[in-house]
């Protein structure tokens, strides 16, 4: 029963970026890609990490999709007649494709506890987190271990972040509302 | 200029849920999936979804540009100024135990609270600062 809902979710997925290639009207085509992270998230879902698809719901369903509709209402909404043949992109899109599935080969089995990454710090992240079995003193105890390890293991990763989104947010307003004084000028009559 | 009342009154009765969710979503990362990085996205949906509707120029009075690109700078400035503290109290940068020298469990609580709050700060206002850019510019053709 499980299998047939990833088979389903799966084909999907692919019939959904087929359509987006195939699509010239931008719009639709930025529909299909807020319905393409809908269906991300809910394979995230399967995947048990309810974190991630969460994030892709709300960022790339939402917010992705709203400034891609924005950027249509500039720009133009159909897609021009590429002048190069799409073949040698193909290709190379195909090569590292199969590259990239042959990459996964080596990789252990989903949920595999013996798993190279089960076996590193990740006990010691759920000893500190959780009540397990191992037993031991509970140091940080916060049932969501996602988060003991974003915001208290990782914290600088997460510091970084925050300010590559600040330091986004400061590029993108820099290049499309230009210096403050021309906005007074615009603001005012 | 076009009244739509479906999406008016749609849109009112569930912007304070958006953004309700956006605040359990915040302050219930500990336990559930979720934490600031969701939520800011959540409670920018939720502005975003009003300036949809009622207009650009209505959001802004509600989220006054002013307003938004202080926030995004105070969220950066709460996550590092934790640290600085957990420093300034005997720690390491970062060091959520020294925040509570009797209980580090509970400053680890305190910690992550804190810094999660400061993501949520500084992603809502940077998505509500982004739309609001790309929203405000005029077709140039």
């Amino acid at each position: 029963m499980t299998q047939a809902i990833d088979i389903l979710l799966l084909a999907l997925l692919a019939c959904t970026a087929i359509s987006v290639v195939r699509m010239r009207s931008l719009w639709a085509a930025v529909m299909l890609t807020g319905i393409y992270s809908f269906l991300g998230a809910g394979w995230m879902l399967i995947l048990d990490a309810p974190d991630v698809a969460f994030t892709e719901a709300s960022v790339g369903a939402g917010i992705a999709t709203v400034l891609m509709l924005g950027t249509l209402a500039l720009t133009s909404t159909e897609m021009k007649r590429p002048v190069a043949s799409p073949l040698f992109p193909l290709l190379i899109v195909s090569i590292t494709g199969v590259a990239l599935a042959y990459g996964t080969l080596d990789m252990p089995h989903f949920g595999d506890p013996n798993a190279p990454i089960h076996r590193h710090v990740a006990p010691e992240y759920l000893d500190d987190s959780v009540p397990t079995i191992h037993g031991g003193e509970l140091k940080v105890g916060i049932p969501n271990v996602v988060t003991t390890v974003l915001a208290s293991y990782r914290g600088y990763d997460t510091l970084g972040e925050t300010v590559v989104i600040f330091t986004a947010g400061l590029g993108v307003l820099l290049l499309l509302q230009g210096p403050r004084s021309d906005r007074a000028k615009e603001d005012a009559p | 200029m076009i009244v739509h009342s479906i999406l008016r009154v749609v849109a009112k009765l569930l912007i304070p849920y958006i953004l309700l969710f956006a605040l359990y979503v915040q302050f219930h990362g500990d336990y559930g999936p979720g934490g600031g990085f969701q939520a800011g996205v959540i409670f920018a949906a939720g502005v975003i979804l009003y300036a949809l509707v009622f207009g650009l120029a209505a959001a802004r009075r509600v989220a006054p540009p002013v307003a938004v690109e202080t926030l995004i700078a105070l969220g950066v400035l709460i996550y590092a100024g934790t640290g600085v503290v957990a420093m300034l109290r005997g720690g390491n940068f970062l060091e959520y135990g020294a925040l509570d020298h009797h209980h580090p469990q509970h400053g680890q609580h305190l910690g992550i609270l804190i810094v999660e709050l400061g993501v949520g700060i500084t992603v809502a206002a940077v998505m509500i600062a982004i739309f609001f850019a790309f929203a405000g510019r005029e077709r140039t053709q």
